[in-house]
């Protein structure tokens, strides 16, 4: 057995990206709990995400070439209705902007899955 | 119900330490100096306090240590951590104790010298991974308070400019405060002109990284008029959090100072209208701007056309940050408890060149986190009693 975290980076290194969905309210769960947010049920469920989301919030951490230069952050809202901060690569941090649509791949980053974002 | 309180204790003590670099010294040494001037300031002597309400970033069990230092045996002992906020927080604490019979003078303090220990402090975003956002490089708190910006200028055309005149209007009350960091004139080209950090924010938009130390005293309401400073009453405090993570925040553009604000407003009868002078925790321009719409000064969305012909400055109609702020004043890992000291001051008519003439009532306003704790504290001269 193992926990909703382990979980979802098990389902990531698996190739899948997938959220919980709770059986008392109905609306999909990010990031991963024992108990729903939103109505305290723990009726959690695995289900596969769209990878469809739009950007929410964006900025570009300035951060100096020998750190790895600026690189971007931002908050995506998925189509299930979560929120996730992520980066959208594929384009300069500066291009990225608020209401792009945007598909979510998961990359390898060391030695971990995780969830970036693509525009679509 | 929440009435009950309103008034029934006062800040007596005021002290300030290290403001801007101190070095040589530990956090403890510029807490025990404020509270030394804080406890001289109300006639009292630390033997006296029995209610020790501590925070700092150094130590996870802050009450301890500062106890021990000063040689404190408190009755009552508080220290919850909520980031910056936390100094406000506990005067909920302190008035309900003393209100209760639970201790007689309680101390909120907190110091820091994280200018002079650069890169020695418990840093949250170290100590405590925040999993989901780690693995995108976050500079924090920075970056949370960038994306919140992008929001609020994606939604309601907030501009940099706008948010420039926050940090002007800053250095502008700074200029005229002697232990002010950072004095020199800024103009809105020069903070538009500074280095980017997270983009919009710029240097200029970030609060200060300096030492510093604060400390409150409190008595009931009935014994403060005893001492030997004039009382300044709290008429009011509320908390409020939604989220720790900016990912897990709802509206990037609505922080839970809506409901600390209301909160304190219902505890003290009172409104925005009624509100002379207002310390908001500014740790950037844009937490200047979200609390004044979200504490009720102006609509939401207004902030950005509401500060930027200088109202909020010198000679203006509302003033808001009249130490310098974080910005241009002291920023030392948390600025709740100056939120607090330069209220005091400004009702004690005590402030210098910057007193806004004829203040009765006061905001201080916390924030901590990522936007994440509000805490909203509204303070009365003996005439709004
Ligand atoms: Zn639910």
């Amino acid at each position: 057995m193992s926990g909703p975290d382990a979980q979802y980076a098990a389902f990531l290194a698996q190739g899948r990206l997938r959220l919980q969905r709770c059986g008392g309210c109905e609306r999909h769960v990010f990031y991963p709990r024992v108990l729903c947010p939103h109505c305290g049920s723990d009726d959690l469920a695995w289900v596969d995400a769209s990878g469809r989301g739009t950007v929410y919030a964006t900025t570009v951490v300035r951060r100096r070439p020998e750190e790895g230069g600026a690189h971007n952050l931002c908050l995506v809202d998925l189509e299930e209705g979560v929120r996730m901060a992520s980066r959208v690569e594929g384009i300069a941090p500066e291009a990225v902007t608020i209401g792009m649509a945007v598909s979510a791949r998961i990359a390898q980053q060391e030695g971990d899955a995780i969830v970036v974002f693509d525009p679509s | 119900m929440s009435g009950d309180l309103r008034g029934k204790a006062a800040a007596v003590g005021i002290g300030l330490a290290g403001i801007g670099a101190a070095p040589g010294y530990s956090h403890l040494d510029l807490t025990a100096q404020a509270v030394k001037i804080a406890l001289d300031d109300a006639g009292l002597r630390p033997s006296d306090v029995d209610g020790l309400f501590a925070s700092n970033l150094q130590n996870i069990f802050a009450p301890l240590n500062v106890g021990e230092y000063l040689g404190i045996r408190p009755k009552v002992t508080e220290g919850t951590q909520i980031g910056g906020s936390s100094p406000v927080a506990h005067l909920l604490w302190a008035v309900l104790a003393l209100d209760a019979g639970l201790c007689d003078v309680a101390l909120v303090c907190y110091g820091s010298n994280q200018r002079s220990a650069a890169g020695r402090l418990l840093s949250p975003s170290t100590s405590e991974p925040l999993i989901y956002e780690q693995p995108y490089g976050p500079r924090y708190p920075i970056s949370s308070y960038a994306l919140a910006t992008s929001r609020h200028m994606h939604e309601y055309g907030t501009t940099r400019e706008q948010l420039a005149a926050i940090a002007v209007a800053a250095r502008g009350w700074a200029a005229m405060n002697p232990v002010a960091f950072m004095r020199d004139p800024l103009t809105i080209d020069e903070v538009l002109a500074s280095r980017l950090v997270c983009d919009p924010l710029t240097v200029r938009d970030c609060c200060l990284v300096t030492d510093g130390a604060g400390a409150v005293v409190l008595t009931r309401a009935e014994r403060a008029r005893d001492l030997k400073a004039d009382p300044v009453y709290l008429l009011g405090c509320g908390h409020a959090h939604w989220h720790r993570q900016i990912s897990q925040m709802p509206d990037l553009t609505t922080s839970a100072a809506v409901d600390s604000g209301r909160r304190a407003c219902e505890m003290a009868g009172m409104g925005p209208a009624d509100i002379d002078v207002l310390e908001l925790y500014d740790a950037f321009t844009i937490t200047t701007l979200m609390f004044l719409e979200d504490l009720g000064f102006c609509a939401k969305g207004e902030g950005g056309p509401f500060v930027e012909d200088g109202r909020i400055g010198p000679g203006g109609s509302l003033p808001v940050n009249t130490n310098g702020g974080g910005l241009s004043c002291v920023h030392p890992g948390m600025y709740g408890i100056f939120t607090v000291i330069e209220a005091i001051e400004q009702l004690r008519g005590t402030a210098g060149e910057r007193q806004v003439p004829g203040a009765q009532t006061a905001i201080s306003h916390g924030n901590g986190g990522h936007f994440s704790s509000e805490v909203t504290a509204i303070w009365g001269t003996a005439a709004t009693l």
